[in-house]
């Protein structure tokens, strides 16, 4: 505030009193915080890559996404929703695509994954299945040129994640080089992938499981089915139909949900086979370019 | 011994009646940071099923004493190591609040790793083994998390089961850590002596350290307070882009700082343009009323069509950034080659970027052991003070008052390299020239003062209008070509009508003005021409810098013909137009002229005729050594 004295336009210095005149300020709460830094990391990666686009994995952590980009963009999320289809989802989930690709306008583009003889045998089974998702994103990224790919995970899932950067650079064949992941700090990120290589933009990755749900449950964001409980047991993430299993569960509204997290030890991605193979699994993947 | 956190006391999981803090575990290579993670998470129950059992497994399998880092430290060659590679964060609770722990490595080879965890954190817990006591990571962490703009720390000697839990041992390094700490300009909030294996000091104080009375290292994270309100600053927001996804034009951008809501006056910096914000825009309900303050994310359309662009910064009208092209900084270097000076750089400001030269290296320091070394490089993981001179305008602030918007990264090769603090901002200062490689010309300065028999000069003629400037230049001018010279003779007027029609008459223009003139003037005496400069010039501080900007072929001549000969005579009508109010700023009667205390020469045409005058100016340049003729040929003309 000394500085208005010394600038050239301090002609009418805003006063702090006039600021108490006006209308009070409305806090920020959580979710509003989460929100404002999601958008935020959207629109730096409009504004610094070529072509993006949105990794739609149709569970509810790319639902949040997609909202928030809808959010970040005034209602039009400005570039394609990408899809990378196993195959192998639940009918649900490909009903639900449809569908909500339809009403939030987007631009769908659904690209399958090659069949599994062509990845990597020395991966445990349920790995080896989900590495087919991996080559099917390296297809994609070919044949559209993108440069930056954004995608829904986030720190608190699982410990490889937690170590993630918000733009997190992958080589030429969308491997991730754990060990020499570049400096980020102040929001200031690094956006200029090598030519041929492409940048992960992971917006929500500050947020936690039950940061979802209470954001869902506040935005009314429509979810699948499957996540409530019926007969006992709920998905608590959605994966292929073969190597994701249900967890035991009550919960049939988000509230419930709410509240199971608040007392579950069980983590998130216990369902998920391909998490708990062998101890470094899901880094291997991770490090071949899977998300 | 598990803390209990009644299950009543639980946050709703949006957190809004509990805070949340970010805490940085930083120090020393193996002094205990992961072990301190794992601990706090077992002893405030937030370990989920079946990890302490893989834990086990896995340290097993290693044929290693269980190993609490294996929790964080989750890629394969950091458990292969023991050494935790890089950042990670991990959420836990305490009574009073939620706690997002970040975990950062110690080692110096990952120091970007370090900075890339701790930049996030509200506070820091410093941790020194017993043993080994503060080393030089410790030291380089202090300094670090001071220069991230962290200023709560606590403390915990660890391992104090490797020195019997001594009292003394643990009061020598209390001592020294905050010493050094309070030397930074951080004074830590506890120093806590701790156990993280076995638990002692963690959550509770055994009977191993009954000498402590202090906080527990729970207690003092419950005491560490979330990161400050913004919004009481003035405005700051960076424009992230311009949207015309339809008929609206909005602007989007994060408030950094300060609060703004339709109707609102502002100013968009660096370019100085003034607008009234018409509407704060939203989704899916738009337009949104009331105020919106530091944090949110939004969009605002303007009143009127400015060209607006990503990287200005939008103030409110009177507490505006500055805008600059010098600024100072405190940074850390992480990239592999020293930072020099005369390195041309990427500087991120905000959403703003630009080339930038370091133009000086005014410090550098090793922060491990506190040493400074020669002020000529910035080597990896040292910190330094630098002097930055930007291809482009900016609108800045100085990190002291500013927190969020008065810090700086700087990229080499597509990829961040460091960061600091702008320490000040120059206002409306120019850029140094060095990031600008000069084509040197093709011809020697001998060559060509040998054809023109001088070398390059800045002829400066100051004084009031009507005193003479513009008819002693020409003569002077006519007098320089006749004897073979190369004289350029650049009007004030005559410039503003084309070069400098953007400028105006208030000081600031009349200083971009004469700066100008000077350049221009400067360039062509530094290619053996005389510049012939006639301008007012009211101001000693811009001649000042006129003489800065082209240094020893400056020659500055005061043509001091008394005002009342200067209005009578009145050339161009102006003093007339003044005096009917017809002409603002005008100096002579609207303005004060400050006359020169050392020019070169004072002339009054008033009392000498043009011709005199004239041979006064030519003896004053063959003095001066501009002109190359012996001096005697020169007396036999006068």
């Amino acid at each position: 505030m000394t500085l208005a004295a010394r600038d050239p336009l301090a002609s009418k210095p805003v006063a702090l009193a006039d600021l108490d005149l006006r209308e009070q300020l409305r806090p920020m709460d959580h979710l509003d915080a989460l929100e404002a830094q999601s958008i935020y990391i959207l629109r730096e990666a409009f504004a610094r890559l070529k072509k993006l686009a949105l990794l739609w994995s149709l569970g509810k952590d790319s639902n949040v996404m997609i909202w928030l980009a809808r959010k970040a963009f005034f209602g039009k999320v400005p570039f394609p929703a990408l899809h990378v289809d196993t195959g192998k989802k639940f009918p649900e989930m490909y009903a639900f695509r449809e569908h909500y690709a339809k009403e939030w306008d987007l631009d769908l583009r659904v690209d399958p994954c090659p069949p599994i003889d062509s990845v990597d045998p020395t991966l445990p089974p349920a790995a080896r299945s989900a590495a087919r998702k991996t080559e099917g994103l390296k297809l994609a990224l070919a044949k559209y040129g993108f440069d930056g790919l954004i995608a829904g995970i986030r720190r608190d899932e699982e410990a490889t994640r937690a170590k993630e950067r918000v733009f997190s650079p992958r080589g030429t064949e969308g491997g991730w080089d754990v060990r020499d992941q570049p400096p980020e700090f102040w929001d200031q990120f690094n956006a200029s992938p090598p030519p041929g290589a492409h940048l992960r933009i992971h917006p929500i990755l500050h947020w936690t499981e039950a940061d979802i749900w209470a954001y869902t449950k506040r935005e009314n964001i429509p979810i699948i089915p499957l996540y409530l409980a019926k007969d006992g047991k709920r998905y608590r993430s959605l994966g292929d139909q073969d190597i994701t299993f249900p967890v035991a569960s009550h919960a049939s509204s988000i509230d419930e949900i709410l509240h199971e997290l608040q007392t579950t030890k069980v983590p998130e991605r216990a369902g998920r086979a391909l998490d708990h193979e062998t101890e470094d699994a899901f880094e291997r993947l991770r490090v071949a370019g899977y998300l | 011994m598990t803390i209990a956190v009644p299950p009543a006391t639980l946050a709703t999981p949006n957190g809004t009646t509990r805070p949340l803090v970010r805490i940085v575990i930083v120090g020393h290579v193996d002094h205990g940071k992961s072990t301190l993670v794992g601990r706090l998470l077992h002893e405030t129950g937030s370990l989920p099923d079946g990890k302490l059992e893989m834990l086990k497994a896995v340290s097993a399998r290693r044929g290693m004493p269980f190993e609490w880092s294996f929790l964080l430290d989750a890629l394969q060659t950091e458990r292969d190591q023991g050494i935790t590679i890089d950042t990670t964060q991990i959420s836990f609770r305490t009574r009073s609040r939620d706690v997002v722990l970040i975990d950062a490595p110690g080692h110096a080879e990952f120091l970007r790793n370090m900075i890339t965890g701790a930049s996030q954190a509200d506070g820091a817990v410093l941790i020194i083994d017993a043993l080994e006591g503060v080393r030089d990571q410790t030291r380089r962490h202090g300094y670090l998390l001071q220069l991230l703009g962290i200023k709560q720390v606590a403390v915990v000697v660890n391992k104090m089961d490797r020195v019997d839990f001594s009292a003394e041992r643990f009061q020598s390094i209390s001592d020294e850590i905050s010493a050094h700490l309070i030397g930074l300009g951080v004074t830590p909030t506890a120093v806590i002596p701790i156990s993280a294996r076995d638990g002692d000091g963690v959550a509770e104080r055994t009977a191993n350290i009954a000498w402590y009375n202090g906080p527990t290292v729970v207690e003092a994270l419950d005491s560490l307070t979330p990161s400050q309100p913004l919004d009481l600053l003035p405005l700051r927001l960076p424009v992230q882009a311009i949207y015309k996804f339809d008929d609206r034009r909005i602007v989007a951008g994060r408030i950094e700082s300060g609060q703004l809501q339709a109707g609102d006056d502002i100013v968009i910096m660096p370019a100085g343009k003034i607008a009234k914000i018409k509407s704060v825009e939203s989704w899916p309900v738009t337009p949104v009323a009331g105020p919106q303050g530091a944090g949110r994310s939004v969009g605002i359309t303007l009143d009127r069509e400015l060209f607006i662009e990503r990287g200005d910064v939008i103030g409110h009208v009177g507490a505006a950034p500055r805008d600059t092209r010098r600024l100072r900084a405190r940074i850390f270097w992480l990239h592999d080659q020293p930072l020099t000076a005369g390195a041309t750089l990427l500087v991120r400001l905000g959403t703003r970027e630009t080339r930038a030269t370091v133009v000086a290296i005014e410090k550098a320091v090793d922060p491990g052991d506190l040493a400074s070394e020669a002020a000529t490089a910035i080597k990896r993981n040292h910190v330094g003070e630098i002097d930055l001179s930007l291809a482009q305008p900016v609108a800045a602030d100085p990190a002291e008052d500013f927190p969020r918007t008065g810090r700086l990264v700087i990229e080499v090769g597509g990829r961040i390299a460091g960061g600091g603090l702008v320490l000040s901002v120059e206002s409306g200062q120019r850029a140094a020239t060095a990031d600008i490689v000069p084509v040197e010309s093709a011809l020697k300065p001998e060559e060509r003062a040998a054809r023109f028999r001088h070398t390059g000069a800045v002829l400066w003629f100051t004084g009031l209008p009507g005193s003479g400037k513009s008819t002693l230049a020409k003569a002077v001018e006519r007098r320089l070509f006749d004897r073979g010279g190369s004289p350029i003779l650049l009007d004030g007027d005559t410039l503003r009508a084309g070069l400098n029609s953007d400028l105006g008459f208030t000081p600031q223009d009349r200083a971009e003005n004469i700066r100008r003139l000077a350049e221009i003037a400067a360039h062509l005496a530094a290619n053996g021409h005389i510049a012939i400069v006639a301008a007012v010039s009211p101001a000693l501080a811009d001649r000042a810098a006129a003489r800065r900007i082209a240094g020893d072929r400056f020659r500055e001549i005061h043509v001091a013909t008394p005002a009342e000969i200067c209005e009578q005579r009145d050339p161009k009508g102006h003093y007339a137009k003044a005096r009917a109010g017809a002409l603002q700023n005008f100096t002579g009667i609207g303005q004060d002229y400050q006359p020169p205390t050392a020019s070169e020469l004072v002339i009054d045409t008033s009392a000498q005729s043009v011709a005199e005058a004239t041979d006064t100016i030519e003896s004053m340049l063959a003095r001066s050594g501009v002109l190359v003729d012996e001096l005697i040929d020169l007396a036999a003309h006068i």
